[in-house]
């Protein structure tokens, strides 16, 4: 049974990671180097332990070589944010890439290949805000297209028709908040759909009705739960009971249930959830931004 | 990244092994990639990638590349050319498929070889039929579906009928076919295809979830299908309704300015102040609407000056949706109108306009008539503190008053409401009979929810309010991990029964005498944690909500005559939580002692809901500490305020820095937590 947060082992699993590159898991993942960075370097500023890394390199492919994405930019940008050096990127050509994949009915494309999805609205929305660069894209019709992805049950999908998926509903909360525009959300509705993810038994999250419960929706379901004001609907402490018991509480790192082998995604996951749950000594992050609210704070609120 | 067990067998030296090859097999895929080599070998070498790892994104690109590379070469007016070079491609997608389901890179690949006009959708829907078959739940297979009948043009019908089979054959976990027929309906009646009227719908809809709740109890998604056709009977196609402030019939005595002071006549009637000129016409619909405007809404009086009346709702900046409009009316107590009876009649829905954010239209029209007195007050104004616990009399239980001041919902007659009221009984008898779930219980308090909506007789109204507060009651105690879910539903069943007749709202209300006799509604000590049912009581200008358990001022808004709230001894964490205040340009005197502001709750669970903070704030950056950037954006707007109780009881920074920071912004402060401030 695990009673509290042993951070200083996940501190260690994560800069060894660095290190591990050659294991045939790590080489799998490969192609997204670019989310790893983030979801490792996050985790280390919100057990504030930063300083333990060098500087990264990157591109806004998800790793040297590979194409460029909305999904490795938008890692790209909060890296850089989190170390404040958001005036080494060329801000015109980012945010004109970004702008440049919006489409005639609001939606983004991921890269020049088409796809669409709402995960690449608030992609984009997240990257502009942050870059300060919103004005480039038509908002209305962004928002207008994240709402024709909203579903009967409060909830929203990919694309207009798609099933409500706590990743999804993340997204499009998110963007939705970004642009102040909550309103167009029916909290009630999508706040029960939401609460009722939690198990009864282990106090895990799930990600949508009759699946299992995994850590990576403590973050999902947890944060849009905060940004409607509906996050007192679940009971936190069963929530923070479940996220320790998934820790490795020997190696570190947290994985998605306390069966599963770890890994940086699930430990960022965790260690996010415990933020919005106020885990003591934990920093506080923001739940549209995904990144801490020092950081927010700092870039919207200097010139 | 899910699923791999955690002391995970595989041995070093093997996994060195394999990932020495897949290093080599990347690099050669890059190099290929980087010098746009689409030889055979070297597309069939990306092939070899994706079989191992379809997460490859970019080999996905590279392989488009390729095709478009290749087609430019062929001629491609011989369709068994173009063919094979797409069906490669659908051979190599269909490979990673079987070793990840869930790979966006695969599905979407597909999508765009199929986009090239490549044919043989039936195919298509053969394989999507075996990948249903292994897994029902997986939305990308549900996404591609729609997709490819999109192409097919297959009518909605036939779709209906897949979805029933899906529901029948897999009884576990079948929420996406659920959802599916949710969504195919929706459009079925919103076109009013043949057989598809909302009534017929519904009823075939009902029967058909009954069996899947009544044979299996544990089949969550049929209850949450269950529930999404609750809603659909009862607001389905439903003409708007509309309360009002003031009500059809009702009288109003306004007073100018100097009405806040001392003691006033005895009058029979309540009063109003109003130290601005103006009073509110407040309108508060079931749904959110845009439209409201002096085209849509024509008002007849004898006030002066009140043509082309601008309306405003009561909401964020951003939006042109809400329940609550309102218009400010202008009197004059100088004017010859003062003393003598004036009429005002509204009309709504004369002209379209008014829409609900579900496309409803406000098509009856409809007309309500108030009559307005204008009273001369002199003397000087109050500058006293007031105090919540004296100076208060007792409502006068025989006045007639009430009626005329209760809004009541207009109904707007038939228009299929019978109907309704008749699917809603047969499922509460249904429903009475089922075990003790959790799922029963709140589907019966939600169902005798409904039935209280529907009612208009007075004499019946409020009957099953105790069922419902007890129904609550029991799920606190049955599912616990929800209670403040079902805890706030009891809130809102409990101020809906308080204010559901003139006899139990009468009781809570009171004259504050020092303040010309305003109303005075007390709903502290009811254990409250949510606000609701605001629209019965909109003629209220004091508001005593202390002592409860609220977390938040959300759904005071509309109270636009109020003119002093407490809020003391609640749960309010943060001044965010306070941003529907912004609204209430009346208030003069707010206590939000003894809460929980300040630094112990650094997460903001309300900083989103408020009227866009975040593009303020360069603004904000110049005027105010940083620090109290969400105090200032409540605080702005409330310039009447002449006495605020905030620090005691609360963890905020109570130095001399905060204090000055209110006195900044609010200006025409004179009390300041009981302390009289220099003028």
């Amino acid at each position: 049974m695990a009673d509290k947060l042993v951070a200083d082992k996940h501190v260690r699993y994560i800069l060894m990671a660095e290190k591990k590159k050659e294991s045939f898991e790590s080489v799998v993942m490969d192609h997204l180097r670019m989310n790893g960075a983030y979801w490792g370097l996050t985790t280390l500023d919100l057990l504030d332990k930063l300083g333990s890394v060098s500087a990264v390199s990157g591109g806004f492919a998800g790793n040297t070589g590979h194409d460029p994405h909305v999904i490795y930019t938008l890692s790209a940008v909060q890296i850089l944010a989190l170390f404040d050096k958001l005036s080494i990127l060329d801000v015109q050509k980012v945010s004109s890439y970004i702008a440049g994949l919006q489409n005639k009915d609001g939606s983004f494309s991921g890269d020049m290949w088409g796809e669409v999805d709402t995960r690449f609205s608030y992609i984009a929305i997240c990257c502009l805000s942050i870059l300060k660069c919103l004005d480039k894209i038509n908002v209305k019709k962004a928002v207008d297209y994240i709402v024709s992805c909203k579903n009967l049950d409060g909830g929203f999908g990919c694309t207009p028709g798609a099933e409500s998926h706590a990743r999804q509903i993340f997204c499009c909360v998110g963007a939705l908040a970004i642009t102040g525009n909550l309103h167009h959300v029916d909290k009630d509705l999508l706040g029960w759909w939401l609460c009722e993810r939690q198990d009864y038994e282990s106090g895990g999250l799930n990600g949508r009705p009759e699946k299992l419960p995994d850590v990576c929706y403590s973050w999902w379901v947890l944060s849009s739960l905060i940004m409607i004001d509906r996050v007192h609907w679940i009971e936190k402490g069963k929530l923070v009971k479940f996220i320790l018991d998934c820790q490795d509480m020997d190696n570190g790192g947290i994985s998605d249930n306390p069966k599963d082998a770890v890994d940086i995604f699930h430990t960022y996951f965790g260690v996010a959830g415990l933020s919005l749950l106020e885990y003591p000594g934990v920093k506080t992050i923001d739940p549209a931004y995904a990144l801490p609210v020092h950081v927010i704070n700092r870039i919207l609120f200097t010139k | 990244m899910h699923g791999r067990p955690r002391k995970a067998a595989s041995k070093p030296e093997a996994s060195a092994a394999k990932a020495l090859k897949l290093r080599s097999v990347q690099s050669q895929f890059m190099s290929n990639h980087h010098r746009k080599i689409y030889t055979q070998e070297a597309i069939q070498l990306s092939a070899k990638l994706l079989a191992i790892n379809p997460e490859a994104y970019t080999a996905w690109n590279y392989r488009k590349l390729a095709v478009e590379d290749n087609l430019s070469r062929i001629d491609d007016s011989d369709p068994s050319l173009v063919n094979s070079i797409l069906n490669e491609e659908l051979e190599v997608v269909a490979i990673a498929l079987r070793r990840n389901l869930k790979s966006y890179g695969a599905w979407y690949h597909r999508k765009w070889v199929l986009s090239k006009g490549h044919s043989s959708l039936e195919k298509e829907l053969q394989l999507l039929n075996k990948y249903q078959k292994l897994d029902l739940r997986n939305f990308h297979a549900w996404n591609y579906r729609r997709f490819v009948l999109e192409l097919t043009k297959t009518p909605q019908q036939d779709e209906l009928h897949y979805t029933t089979d899906m529901i029948n054959d897999v009884s576990f976990s079948n929420y996406s076919a659920w959802h599916n027929r949710s969504e195919l309906l929706s459009s079925l009646v919103a076109k009013k295809a043949d057989g598809f009227m909302p009534k017929e719908t519904i009823r075939r809809e009902l029967d058909y979830v009954h069996n899947a709740i009544f044979t299996d109890e544990d089949d969550q998604s049929a209850w949450f299908y269950y529930l999404w056709l609750l809603d659909q009977t009862v607001k389905m196609e439903t003409p708007l309704r509309t309360s009002s402030w003031p009500s059809d019939g009702s009288i109003i005595i306004l007073s100018g300015p100097g009405c806040f002071n001392g003691s006033s006549s005895s009058s029979k009637f309540t009063t109003f102040c109003s130290e601005s000129g103006s009073f509110p016409l407040i309108l508060y619909f079931d749904q959110a609407v845009s439209g409201v405007s002096s085209s849509t809404v024509t008002i007849d009086s004898e006030l002066q000056g009140n043509q082309d009346l601008v309306w405003e709702p009561v909401s964020d900046k951003n939006s042109q949706l809400s329940c609550v409009w309102v218009a400010r009316l202008k009197f004059d107590s100088a004017e010859p109108c003062f003393r003598k009876e004036n009429k005002v009649k509204v009309s709504l829905g004369k002209s379209q306009g008014i829409v609900s954010s579900r496309g409803c239209y406000l098509s009856a029209p409809y007309e309500f008539v108030f009559t307005v007195h204008i009273h001369d007050t002199v003397g000087e104004p109050q500058e006293g503190i007031v105090l919540w616990t004296d100076g208060f009399d007792n409502w006068d239980a025989q006045s007639k008053d009430l009626n005329s001041l209760i809004t009541s919902d207009q109904l707007n007659a038939d228009t299929g409401f019978e109907w309704r009221k008749q699917a809603i009984k047969i499922e509460i008898e249904c429903f009475r009979d089922l075990h003790d779930s959790k799922f029963g219980k709140l589907i019966l308090a939600r169902l005798l929810m409904a039935e209280e909506t529907m009612i208009s007789d007075d004499a019946v109204k409020g009957v099953h309010y105790n069922e419902i507060l007890q129904l609550y009651k029991d799920l606190m105690a049955l599912n616990s991990s929800h209670d403040q879910y079902y805890k706030d539903e009891h809130s809102v069943a409990l101020l809906h029964k308080v204010t559901s007749s003139t006899e139990s709202l009468s009781r809570r209300l009171f004259l504050y005498r020092n303040m010309n006799n305003i109303v005075c509604l007390r709903l502290n000590n009811l254990t409250l944690s949510r606000i609701a049912a605001v629209e019965k009581f909109l003629f209220v200008q004091m508001l005593d909500l202390s002592h409860n358990e609220l977390h938040s001022a959300e759904g005071l808004e509309a109270m636009q005559l109020l003119c002093c709230l407490n809020l003391c001894h609640n749960r309010i964490r943060s001044f965010s939580a306070l941003d529907s205040l912004r609204h209430l340009k009346q208030l003069r005197v707010l206590d939000v002692s003894h809460n929980d502001m300040g630094g112990k709750h650094p997460v903001d669970t309300t900083r989103y809901l408020c009227s866009r903070p975040l593009s303020n704030s360069a603004e904000i950056g110049r005027q105010v500490p940083c620090k109290y950037w969400d105090a200032y954006l409540v605080l702005r707007d409330l310039k009447k305020l002449k006495q605020l109780d905030i620090i005691r009881g609360n963890d905020l920074i109570a130095g001399e820095e905060f204090s000055s920071f209110v006195r900044q912004v609010l200006p025409k402060l004179v009390w300041l937590d009981g302390h009289k401030l220099a003028s």
